[in-house]
């Protein structure tokens, strides 16, 4: 069961660095969510596989009878996991913005290699509430 | 006892948790911030007081024995790195009352400024690899917000290439830890220093340690993995830039220094010998790169990585007088490179750009500026007597000692070379008569001072340089005393583990 897990994890990893090395930002987004994964199925290999066998002393026993399962690594994966998620929407988000603003995900696509300028302009932002409102009166 | 080392995290926690419910209120929540980093401050103050007493200062959370709950451990160069962080904090804090508008306030600001915070005193303080992973997440997350927080096109695409990169350095880091704990069972640093000894899979191990260097290589921006840095460091506000480049970069470096005294030290022939070569590279790359910007935030973001390769070089050597180097060179970068931002942004306020062909003559005009600017660049360049001297000549010997001389005469020619940089930022803005009489006719804010919220700042930084550089002898004998217990880690481990343990 170990060894199997240990070639998916290499097979997954080799997937998403594949997808990451696309140049294409949405397919790095893939190949993070991908790796992610596999880093957590390592941890879960890594952490020795039992089975059947809870990390749980049995009724009358004073000391858990080896071997039994390692409850550490999963509650590590489930840090991660939870971790890996933010980032993953707070990346979606970050391209979503990008892709609006330059109309690009392409990572050699010279729209994204913008410099910072103190004169650049800001993005314009949604027009709030009031502004809409007063928009509206003034039409009227 | 143990609170002692909860304070420095917690209180940030707490002030962020504050600005959150008055952010709608920018000046409440300016001085609820301030009152926030203040008393941090005096925490970390503190800490340092009892740790320089007591050597050591360990924190069991849960009271649970060490190799299984998680610890908390403070001991000189982690309490040192705690006060400077709550220094620059404070610092930013005061000058964040004017280059910070409304609109980033409402945004979240000062909260966010204040997990940032936070995190990074997590990360220094923690005894334990899996806590460090998590306050890495943390920072980055709070860092993210920060970065893309004005909206502008430019921090959208500097912000893609630092969550990119950042994002590969997690998982490096993550699957790190996880061959790790496979190979030991433990993921306490100090139970790692004895574990690691016994695990039979060397090249597995030292793989491992590999991924871990470039995980954090990628936070501290070596060399080949910088790009990230002069990317997204430009497109900030000047208060977060300082608080930044500062701060993140040396995060990185302190756990490189952590793991690297502390866990890896089976094949030091091997892992310090690519660190050498690392720290050489991105001396030399990062500031041949600075020379040939004409902005000011790119140059200095150019120079924050010349300036890592010193730290790096002196972990790299590994004798007590390198580290103790290295953690000098550490403190003095931190407050010089902070405070050389913050003067970018006063110029941007006084003089109306932040490129050095659009502004000048700010040493008539402006003069308190200068100084500022003056004490902190020309003891970035290590001009003597102020603390990049120091820092500089100790790192240098250290490499004599060991026979690296061609490192010895690379540092040496980093340095004059950073010099030619900071000369040019001050011929071209502070000496040279004012480009563009246009500019001259929107100044924001007239007469020889500027905005005095961001100018005292500024003032008080130069001044600590300019302190420290003169007092050197008790700085340099804490580096040594804090380079040594980073060498001979078995006080340290009998302090986390407890004494039963060998």
């Amino acid at each position: 069961m170990e060894g199997v897990l240990a070639v998916l994890t290499g097979l997954i990893f080799a997937a998403s660095i594949y997808l990451m090395l696309s140049g294409v930002l949405v397919k790095f987004v893939f190949g993070f969510a991908l790796a992610s994964n596999a880093a957590n199925l390592l941890i879960f290999t890594a952490g020795r596989l039992e089975h059947h066998r809870p990390p749980l002393i049995p009724m009358g026993a004073t000391a858990l009878s080896e071997p039994a399962a390692n409850a550490l690594p999963q509650a590590m994966i489930l840090t991660a996991i939870v971790i890996g998620f933010a980032m993953l929407t707070f990346l979606l988000v970050l391209l979503y913005r990008t892709y609006a603003e330059t109309g690009t995900l392409d990572a050699d696509d010279p729209r994204l290699m913008e410099e910072a300028d103190d004169d650049d302009a800001q993005i314009a932002t949604l027009p709030s509430e009031e502004d809409k409102t007063a928009a509206e009166r003034q039409a009227a | 006892m143990n609170m002692l080392l909860v304070w420095p995290i917690l209180l940030p926690m707490l002030t962020a948790v504050a600005t959150v419910l008055c952010r709608a209120d920018a000046r409440r929540a300016h001085w609820m911030a301030l009152g926030g980093a203040t008393v941090h401050l005096g925490a970390a103050v503190v800490l340092l007081v009892v740790v320089i007493e007591q050597r050591f200062l360990v924190g069991r959370m849960g009271d649970w024995p060490a190799p299984f709950g998680i610890a908390l451990v403070a001991d000189y160069f982690s309490a040192v790195m705690v006060l400077i962080t709550a220094v620059i904090q404070t610092t930013v804090t005061v000058y964040s009352r004017q280059d910070i508008d409304a609109d980033m306030v409402r945004a979240g600001y000062y909260p966010f400024m204040q997990v940032l915070t936070g995190a990074v005193c997590g990360a220094f303080l923690t005894g334990d690899l899996f806590n460090l992973y998590v306050w890495f997440e943390v920072m980055l997350m709070a860092s993210f917000g920060l970065l893309v927080m004005g909206r502008r096109l430019s921090q959208l695409t500097g912000g893609i290439k630092y969550v990119t990169l950042n994002l590969i350095a997690t998982l490096l880091f993550l699957a790190a830890i996880g061959l790790l704990y496979g190979m030991t069972g433990t993921l306490n640093m100090a139970d790692l220093h004895g574990k690691v000894a016994l695990v039979e899979n060397s090249a597995l191990l030292t793989a491992t340690s590999m991924m871990l260097m470039v995980a954090f290589g990628i936070k501290a921006a070596l060399f080949p993995l910088f790009f990230w840095m002069p990317a997204a460091y430009p497109a900030l506000p000047a208060a977060v830039a300082a608080f930044f480049s500062g701060l993140l970069s040396k995060v990185g470096v302190y756990a490189l220094i952590r793991m690297f005294t502390l866990v890896f030290t089976n094949d030091i022939g091997f892992t310090h010998t690519v660190l050498l070569g690392v720290a050489g590279f991105t001396m030399l790359f990062g500031v041949l790169s600075a020379a040939a910007q004409m902005e000011m935030r790119r140059i200095l973001s150019f120079h924050i990585i010349s300036q890592i390769g010193y730290m790096v070089l002196g972990l790299a050597l590994l004798t007590p007088l390198a580290l103790a180097g290295a953690i000098i060179y550490m403190l003095h970068n931190i407050l010089a490179k902070a405070n050389l931002f913050l003067v970018s942004g006063l110029v941007r306020r006084v003089g109306g750009s932040y490129h050095l062909e659009r502004v000048g003559g700010l040493y008539h005009t402006h003069g308190l500026i200068s100084i500022g600017f003056l004490i902190s660049a020309f003891a970035l360049a290590g001009m003597p007597p102020l603390t990049g001297f120091w820092a500089k000549l100790l790192v240098i010997r250290a490499s004599l000692d060991s026979f690296q001389y061609a490192m010895a005469i690379l540092a040496a020619l980093v340095g004059l070379l950073t010099l030619f940089s900071m000369v040019k930022i001050w011929t071209e803005v502070f000496w040279k008569p004012s480009p563009a009489p246009v500019r001259e006719a929107v100044p924001q804010h007239p007469g020889a001072s500027g905005p005095l919220w961001m100018l005292v700042p500024v003032l008080v930084l130069a001044g600590l340089i300019l302190v420290l550089g003169l007092f050197m002898e008790p700085m340099i004998r804490f580096a040594e005393l804090a380079a040594w217990q980073l060498l001979e880690p078995a006080d340290y481990v009998k302090a986390v583990l407890g004494g039963d343990k060998p």
